[in-house]
């Protein structure tokens, strides 16, 4: 009885404070209350689709899964010591390595030599654009299977494809056996057709780049007395740095997550094999999920290393200003 | 405005995922039942291409007009040797949605299905139709698994064949093709004097299957039979020499990363003298290069492989949890009888696995395939590529311990590579 007097008061106390609080909390849940509300979607869905089947990935890459019934144990993490002590992986590792620096440096030097070239002012710029974006609009599969015809390394009567070419135009000399190149620098010749088709993406990024610096630094140097290379050193040059940063991230990641392109121009060659493809191999030509989640996890791990300090630096910027 | 856009940005992203999400789930509905009065039946193949196409469209026409009223749906899904259709597939019988029948390499490749428990056994289908007596001996053991049999085979490819272009090879001097693999690699310094590419190879599941011939012809059918159950030894010096030899026929080989026919057509044109292919490339000679078997092409058994049959088979099965098995059980008499195999195999180009087949129905290259495979004498030998002798999991072992091979051209390294595979994964 004498409790729920207590309780009774207790209760007549407590509504004095909270009007204060509850308009606070109003307040604060008007400015952002319809906005989670409007990404809550969105949110819900990245949550189960992205980092629910993430979480699910990892946890197969610690099971023993193989075929077609999924065990549901626990075995540490003997997948990926199997993976760091299994060449074939390693061979896959060291050729993604070499994809992504040709392919990025690739892409970054065509992308800007292009953005540089539409940057002086020609005429016709907008269409310029277009057919250098235009690779960008095809599928890697086709691009795939174009280049694997455009890399034909027959010789004799069967030469083909860029060989050919080079025949026609008398540079016989240029010849290449291209991706069955015997050594590690295979893999390279796959990258250039994957520069090529996101160089006029790199371009567009760059040549945003280029237009949002103000014409009155450059004018300021030029006045100062700086020829148009050193202008473009000194000036132009740092302005573009975080272009050129979140070019560099873009490409990383979709270099490591490559697949359709490789696959396209020669698949089960462990000349131009990468993780990606090791993955999808092991998983659905021989049933060894759990060993195709693990590389999935250690791919989903090196794409984070790329990504996450990125973000990082760029929200802190972003708070900065 | 910034914070607007994001906002509009992120809802328009939920929206799609959403509306994605909401297309996954159309495939409610129907399931469970069986019985007689089955209104459709599901067939999964990856038979698209020329010839298997319209060999299948026989077969669903015969389907039909014998089973009035059951509709046939054909989950075909493009890909040679059912790369993609294998995933795809996998995909679906992890979600325990099967279809009513699927296509499958007959052998080793249903192994992890039935260990899995995801295949009926069909041995009845067997004895009601009388179909023990009707498909080779050698052919029922190699489909056999611990007395039982989970396929129906309704096909037979031969994989150890070696094709040529004889006016061509009378043009360069050589009297007929070689019977051993080292008589072949005379030929070839002969052939590479005259600038004559030896041999054309492509991507790698046709060098596999150039590796597979050379280990049947350097060690004989009973020890390349032993490679596949644990009875030879792959680091044995004789595997090991076979792998040498497989090695030095690659060196004199000119290989690519094509597929199988831009290889092909390198013998047809002439430019290549010989190619280690299977029969399947009848039909893309004969159909769709226009040329005449036995004049313009011909093939005679790879080196070292006379009168043995190394096959491949395609075959039907009865999953487990099949929504109409009624309809599926009927689709699988038909593929076992002899109407529907001499339906099917003159277009797809491939001889019946029935060995009391209509032997009017097969000409060219298929008169003689025929003969042999109903020859009593032939050995019978199946394929690693096709699926016959090892499971997945050793398979892809296989291939990825080939991929290092290819490298470093290490044979022994690759023979242990592939003995602890068999080990861990290959029983």
């Amino acid at each position: 009885m004498s409790q729920t007097v207590v309780a009774g008061r207790r209760e007549e106390r407590r509504p004095a404070p909270p009007p204060r609080r509850r308009r606070k909390w109003s307040r604060r849940l008007r400015s952002w209350g319809p906005g989670l509300l409007l990404v809550a979607p969105s949110l819900v869905a990245l949550a189960i689709f992205v980092y629910g089947f993430a979480g699910w990935n990892v946890r197969m890459s610690v099971s023993s899964w193989r075929g077609l019934r999924q065990p549901n144990d626990f075995i540490g993490l003997r997948n990926y010591r199997e993976l760091f002590v299994d060449e074939t992986f390693r061979n896959d590792v060291r050729n993604l390595v070499v994809f992504t620096l040709v392919f990025i440096l690739g892409s970054l030097a065509i992308g800007a030599f292009l953005a540089l070239l539409l940057d002086k002012g020609v005429r016709g710029e907008s269409v310029f654009r277009s057919i250098y974006l235009l690779p960008m609009a095809i599928s890697f599969i086709a691009t795939g299977i174009i280049w694997r015809w455009l890399l034909d390394s027959s010789t004799g009567s069967s030469t083909a494809g860029i060989n050919k070419l080079f025949v026609y135009i008398g540079l016989d000399w240029l010849r290449s056996d291209w991706h069955k190149t015997p050594n590690m620098w295979a893999i390279a010749f796959i990258a250039l057709p994957a520069a090529w088709s996101l160089s006029g993406y790199v371009m567009a990024l760059f040549l945003a780049g280029l237009r949002g610096i103000p014409e009155e630094l450059r004018e300021a140097a030029r006045v100062d007395g700086a020829t148009e290379s050193k202008v473009y050193w000194h000036v132009v040059r740092p302005l573009m740095l975080p272009v050129l940063m979140s070019a560099v991230v873009i490409l990383t990641h979709i270099s490591l997550k490559t697949f359709d392109l490789l696959y396209a121009i020669a698949p089960l060659d462990a000349r131009t094999e990468t993780p990606a493809l090791y993955m999808w191999y092991t998983s659905f030509r021989g049933g060894f999920f759990a060993r195709g989640a693990a590389i999935a996890t250690l791919l989903f791990v090196a794409v984070a290393l790329v990504i996450v300090p990125y973000i990082w630096y760029s929200v802190r910027s972003e708070r900065r200003r | 405005m910034r914070r607007t856009r994001g906002v509009l940005a992120m809802t328009a992203a939920a929206a799609m995922l959403l509306a994605l999400s909401a297309c996954g789930d159309d495939n409610g509905g129907g399931g469970g039942g069986g019985g007689q009065a089955d209104k459709e039946v599901e067939v999964f193949t990856w038979w698209t291409g020329p010839g298997e196409g319209e060999g299948l469209a026989a077969l669903i026409a015969e389907f039909e007009k014998q089973n009035s009223g059951v509709k046939f749906t054909n989950a075909a899904v493009a890909g040679g040797s059912g790369t993609q259709a294998r995933q795809a597939l996998a995909t679906r019988l992890l979600a325990n949605q099967p279809p009513d029948s699927y296509q499958l390499h007959a052998g080793q490749e249903a192994a992890s299905d039935i260990k899995d428990g995801r295949l009926e056994d069909v041995t009845y289908l067997y004895e009601r139709n009388g179909w023990k007596d009707k498909f080779p001996k050698g052919l029922l053991d190699a489909i056999t698994v611990d007395g039982k049999i989970y396929t129906v085979p309704v096909n037979i490819h031969r994989s150890n064949l070696l094709w040529y272009n004889p006016a061509k090879l009378k043009e360069w001097g050589i009297a007929a093709p070689p019977k051993t693999w080292s008589e072949f690699l005379t030929q070839a310094a002969t052939l590479k004097a005259k600038g004559v590419k030896p041999m054309s190879v492509g991507q790698t599941w046709t060098q596999m299957h150039l590796l597979e011939n050379v280990l049947l012809g350097e060690l004989g059918a009973d020890k390349y039979k032993g490679l596949w159950n644990g009875s030879t030894d792959w680091a044995g010096a004789d595997v090991i020499s076979a792998l040498d030899m497989f090695k030095q026929v690659m060196a004199v080989s000119e290989v690519t990363t094509q597929d199988w026919q831009p290889e092909a057509k390198k013998v047809l044109d002439g430019t290549a003298a010989y190619n280690v292919m299977g029969d399947w490339l009848d039909a893309y000679a004969g159909r769709d290069q226009k040329k005449t078997y036995g004049t313009e092409y011909a093939s005679v058994a790879t080196p070292g492989s006379e009168g043995v049959y190394n096959f491949l088979s395609d075959s039907f099965t009865l999953p487990k949890g099949a929504p109409h098995k009624g309809a599926a059980e009927k689709w699988l008499t038909l593929c076992g009888s002899t109407a529907g195999q001499d339906l099917f195999n003159p277009q797809k180009g491939s001889v019946p696995a029935r060995t009391d087949a209509d032997k009017s129905k097969y000409k060219g290259y298929l008169e003689t395939a025929l003969k042999d495979w109903q020859n009593s004498s032939t050995t019978i030998v199946g394929s690693l590529v096709h699926g016959v002798t090892a499971n997945n999991a050793w398979k892809s072992e296989i291939e990825k311990a080939y991929g290092v091979f290819f490298q470093d051209k290490d044979s022994m390294k690759f023979a242990n590579a592939v003995k602890t595979a068999y080990s861990s994964v290959g029983k």
